[in-house]
Formats: C-alpha cells, sequence, structure tokens
C-alpha cells in the first residue's frame, strides 16, 4: 500500500477534475499526479531522507506529500508558528532531507545542516528541473513504510514523532471515504494548518472522494465566509474556535443563514456547546459531523453524525439534547474500549480512559516506538465514557493539559514562571471552559508574601506566548493534593468552574 | 491459486484491471476475464476476456463474494469481470460514511 494508489486511483477516474484550487485555473488530478512524479524526481535526486515541509496551506502542500510518498520519503510538515529557535530545532532533527517552504520559511530553514532549502514558488513554479512523470509509478508498495512524521505540540517535554505508515492512512481512507463519492460540483474549504493530523487527512480523504480542494492558509472568520461564498464550498472542517468566531461574524452580518454549506465537520477540542447550538441554527439545513480522532489514530475514530446533531438541536428531551456533546460512535473498523487503571473494561456509564484499536491506529512515536499493547490496544490518554446507547463521551486529556484554542497548553510551563516570583509559595494553572477559546488559563497560587494578582498574569506575558497568560488569578492557603504529594488538578477545575463562562456545564 | 491477505494486490492476464485485498485470508482461486489474476506487477496482458466474464471492473468499487468473507478494492479498471472459484464477485455496497475531514 502506498497514498500513491489512492491519488494514481482519482487521477485515473477524475482526469481533468480540478483536484486544487479554483474551477478556473487549478490543479487537475491528473497535473497533480504528474507534479507529484515530478517532485519525487527532485527528492530521489537529494542526498536527504526526507521531505520537510515550512509553510502555509498552498498547493505545495499535497505535491509535497503525494511526491513525498512516491519518493519513498517521509513527509514532515512542521509547526511554521513555532518560535525561530523551535522551528530550527524541529528541523535539524528532521535532516538531511529537502526542505519546502514559502519564502519566509525557506529563509528560516536555511543553513541548517542536511536540508536542502527550496521555496515553494520555485518548487511547484519551476517544473524544469524534474523529470517526467512515469506512466506507471514505481513507488513503494511496502505499507511499513513511513508515510508521515508529525510532531507533537510537546507539552509533557520535548515534542515527540508521531510515525503514521502507508499502512495507517491509506486504511483510513479505504475504511471511511467512498471512492469518487463527491459529486463534481463539490469543494471543501481546509483551514486548518498542513502541520495538523487534518491538514493531511483532509489532503487525502479530498483526492479519493474526487472533492476539489480549497485552500485558506491564515484563519479569518470573514474571509473564510467569503470564500465559502467565493468558491462555492460545499464541505469543511473547522476546530472549535475557529466555528466560533464563524458564528460571531455570521451574526455581525445580521444573522442570515449560509445555505451552500452541505457539510460541516468539526474536531480537535471541546465543542462550547452555546457555540454547536446557534451554529445549528446558523447552518440550518447542513450536515454536521462531530469528529474525534488523534494524530496518533491517523485522525478521525468516533463521529456523531448529521441526525444525532438536528435530534439533538430540536428534542426536549435531556438524554437526546445531550448528544451534541458526544463523539458518538465508533468508525466501522474502529474498537473503542473504556478501560480503568488495571485495564479491565468497565460498564456503560462508567468513565476510565479511552482505548482504541484498529488498521489506522499507529500509536507510535520515533523516538519511544509503539506504545500498542499486545493486543492493538492504544491509550489515547483520554478519559471518557460510553452511554447505554454506544455514544462515546470524552472528558479532555488526562494529562491535565489545558487546551486554548486548539493549543495544547503545558500547565507546567506556567507554573514555572510563576513560581519565579518570590512571594508565589506554590502554582498551579489550570483550563476552566470558556466559549471563545475552549478553555482558559486560571493560576491558583498560595502567596508566600502579600502580591497583587494584576502582577503575576504581566510576569507570565514577559516570558512566555500570549496564550499562556492566565486570565483569573485565585489566591488559596493551600492547594489540593494526595496521598503522594501529587497535585490534584480535577479537583481544582471543579472549584474554578464557576470561573468559565460555559453555562452547559 | 493466490494467497490471500488484506493489502496483497493482484493483476488480471486478459485486461487492465488491478485489485488490492481488502478483506480475506487464505488460497483463493481468484479470477478476472476467466483467467487466473497473478501478482500484481509479475504477469503479462494477453488475449481477452472469456464472454461469459466480460463484464467488466469499475474503478475505485468494491466486489465481494456471497459470503462476504472476501472484499477487493479495484485499483484500475478493466473490460474483464471478477470471480472466486467459479462463481462471480459483486459489486458490494457503498459506505455513507460523512465526510469527517
Amino acid at each position: 500500500m502506498n497514498l500513491m494508489m489512492l491519488l494514481e486511483m482519482a487521477a485515473n477516474g477524475l482526469e481533468d477534475r480540478v483536484a486544487v484550487g479554483s474551477v478556473d485555473g487549478g490543479l487537475t488530478y491528473r497535473q497533480l499526479f504528474e507534479q507529484a512524479g515530478e517532485a519525487a524526481a527532485r527528492f530521489r535526486a537529494d542526498p536527504g531522507t526526507k521531505v520537510v515541509l515550512c509553510d502555509e496551506s498552498s498547493p505545495a502542500v499535497p505535491v509535497a506529500l503525494f511526491g513525498a510518498a512516491w519518493a519513498g520519503m517521509p513527509y514532515v510538515p512542521l509547526n511554521y508558528r513555532l518560535p525561530d529557535d523551535d522551528l530550527r530545532s524541529l528541523a535539524e532533527r528532521s535532516a538531511p532531507g529537502v526542505a519546502i517552504g514559502d519564502d519566509a520559511g525557506a529563509v528560516r530553514l536555511a543553513g541548517v545542516d542536511g536540508l536542502t532549502a527550496v521555496t515553494r514558488d520555485h518548487f511547484i513554479g519551476d517544473r524544469s528541473g524534474g523529470a517526467p512523470a512515469t506512466e506507471s509509478g514505481d513507488w513503494s508498495m511496502d505499507a511499513e513504510d513511513i508515510a508521515v512524521l508529525l510532531f507533537t505540540s510537546g507539552t509533557t517535554g520535548a515534542p515527540k514523532s508521531a510515525v503514521l505508515r502507508h499502512k495507517h492512512l491509506v486504511s483510513y481512507i479505504l475504511g471511511s471515504v467512498e471512492f469518487m463519492g463527491a459529486g463534481e460540483d463539490e469543494a471543501t474549504i481546509v483551514s486548518v494548518p498542513p502541520y495538523h493530523v487534518a491538514g493531511v487527512s483532509a489532503m487525502l480523504s479530498s483526492v479519493y472522494a474526487g472533492r476539489r480542494i480549497v485552500q485558506l492558509p491564515k484563519f479569518d472568520a470573514d474571509t473564510w465566509i467569503d470564500t465559502v461564498e467565493a468558491e462555492g464550498v460545499t464541505h469543511a472542517m473547522v476546530v472549535p474556535t475557529m466555528l466560533a468566531r464563524i458564528v460571531e461574524a455570521l451574526d455581525a452580518r445580521g444573522g442570515e443563514p449560509l445555505l451552500g454549506v452541505r457539510a460541516l465537520s468539526y474536531g480537535g477540542g471541546k465543542m462550547p456547546e452555546p457555540v454547536i447550538r446557534r451554529a445549528l441554527d446558523l447552518f440550518p439545513i447542513t450536515n454536521f459531523v462531530n469528529a474525534y480522532g488523534l494524530t496518533e489514530t491517523s485522525s478521525t475514530i468516533a463521529l456523531l453524525g448529521p441526525d444525532d446533531h438536528r435530534v439533538a438541536q430540536y428534542s426536549d428531551d435531556e438524554g437526546e439534547r445531550a448528544r451534541l456533546k458526544s463523539a458518538g460512535r465508533p468508525l466501522p473498523g474502529v474498537e473503542v474500549s473504556i478501560r480503568d487503571d488495571d485495564f479491565n473494561e468497565v460498564a456503560s456509564g462508567e468513565v476510565g480512559e479511552i482505548f482504541v484499536r484498529g488498521e489506522q491506529v499507529s500509536g507510535e512515536y520515533l523516538e519511544k516506538g509503539s506504545l500498542l499493547n499486545n493486543d492493538g490496544w492504544f491509550p489515547t490518554r483520554d478519559g471518557g465514557f460510553i452511554d447505554e446507547g454506544g455514544y462515546l463521551f470524552v472528558q479532555g486529556r488526562n494529562d491535565d493539559v489545558i487546551i486554548r484554542g486548539g493549543e495544547n497548553l503545558s500547565p507546567g510551563e506556567i507554573e514555572d514562571v510563576l513560581l519565579t516570583d518570590e512571594r508565589v509559595k506554590e502554582a498551579a494553572a489550570i483550563g476552566v471552559p470558556d466559549t471563545e477559546w475552549g478553555e482558559k488559563v486560571v493560576a491558583v497560587i498560595v502567596p508566600a508574601a502579600e502580591c497583587p494578582g494584576s502582577e503575576l498574569p504581566d510576569l507570565v506575558r514577559s516570558r512566555l506566548r500570549s496564550s499562556r497568560v492566565p486570565a483569573h488569578v485565585e489566591f488559596v492557603d493551600e492547594l489540593p493534593y494526595n496521598d503522594t504529594g501529587k497535585l490534584l488538578r480535577r479537583v481544582l477545575r471543579e472549584n474554578y468552574a464557576h470561573l468559565g463562562d460555559d453555562p452547559a456545564d | 491459486m493466490v494467497e490471500l491477505k488484506p493489502g496483497a494486490r493482484f493483476q488480471s492476464t486478459v485486461c487492465t484491471t488491478e485489485v488490492i485485498v481488502v478483506k480475506g485470508a487464505g488460497e483463493a482461486d481468484l479470477t478476472c476475464g476467466g483467467a487466473a489474476m497473478v501478482a500484481a506487477g509479475t504477469g503479462e496482458v494477453a488475449g481477452a476476456p472469456a464472454a461469459d466474464a466480460a463484464e467488466g471492473t469499475l474503478l475505485g468499487k468494491r466486489y465481494s463474494d456471497e459470503a462476504d468473507t472476501i472484499e477487493l478494492l479495484a485499483t484500475k479498471a478493466g473490460d474483464g469481470s471478477l470471480g472466486v472459484g467459479g462463481s462471480a464477485l459483486a459489486v458490494a455496497q457503498a459506505k455513507t460514511l460523512p465526510a469527517s475531514d
């Protein structure tokens, strides 16, 4: 198996239909196939062994992804929002290889030992250097080859590289997408960045379904709405913060429904209930899908479908309305099981850790190998339960990571800064529900001396990125710990939930 | 006879059809156009499909046997139709999952 098998089928079955870009002037499936072949020739001519990407969404993304698969080299998209030092550190770990970036990205990666930096314009604009694609592809069909390496956000230490092999991604696509299932008039807007697993799976799913990809490099709600209307977009995938902004922008425009969007899926974090309820009103005939998945599972493993959304919107039954908080049911071919600390399966309705098993589940990191147990189960580190109807409810990271605007924040990083102030004796950073950001940061402090609460956010702001700055500072006499001295963050989250503004909780 | 396992690929010897095994295990008498299929990339294409096995194989469609123990995905289309042990394979019902990414 190879990702190129998916593109080859699309090129043979769809030929001149536009794969990426506008109906006029976009890249067809045949052209995408040819450019992937040329890119593969370029990659193979380089002494490197990986294809690194430091670019926003652009046509270079699918060309690099499929070209890397053709050449038999892992595709490694980097988070271009990282500070220079962090970005270069990941680039150094990815060398030797070819690095493709927009002008800024190519400059930032210039001089990294072992990386050949190429600008996006040169990569897809100047095609004279590449050899013409061979008619029959000569890619490896070894399903064990690594297709994609995705760096985790590194909240609990240095970022790790999640390994997705061809067998995982191809299994995911064959198991969840119907070949050429999209009509010729369908188009999907991709607003998640290329270094997110959804940015990878969106390319693969759309190509295999035959759905035109419209890329939005920098998310902005008004640009998103305008692009949807101008490009005839019918499908979209957004993270919760994007949907919150889109809902606000539509309301600011007078609350006119957006009728052209036939399907809207969301995932990547906790969706505040007021946002999804308002979205259901503003997209009255759209099919909503809540998708739950992880990088290590090749994207979606469970989803809540369109009918459940509409039932939950209009029902008076509490149980049916509560389904909006559910991640739905597992995909065919994926097993989900809730286990206690001793790995025993718990009864329906009881909370435990979510385990998942299936051909699309990798659960592997370059640095520490496979985390699958002997029976193939992957521990997601997410807590949750399955109700009597078989619906999965995800309750958040067991690791206490704060997820703000789709960004994973490490409490320890914030606490370390707070503790540098000598008036702070103990510090805990937790997340509480927030309608706009999913979660916001609350700092709970045991003071050593009198300390104005307003000074601590400034301290964090001076040392860390603005997303880490506490929205609230609370003072207490002592923090809750268990017998072994472990901070009970769960208790803090309950105690300070009232500072959140998500009334549904 | 060929050995079936998920991910294995086979080609027709009488038309352009190629398939990948989605489901199935063990030895099977896999045919296309009435002639035995071989591992992809290992055989020549010559002749034409037999008259009773020439309904064609469609790109991207899934084919399964009556007992639903075997499922093949056509990665290249061709004029021959697929069979196992003398029985024709039928187009499997398409999955209707909503798009999630």
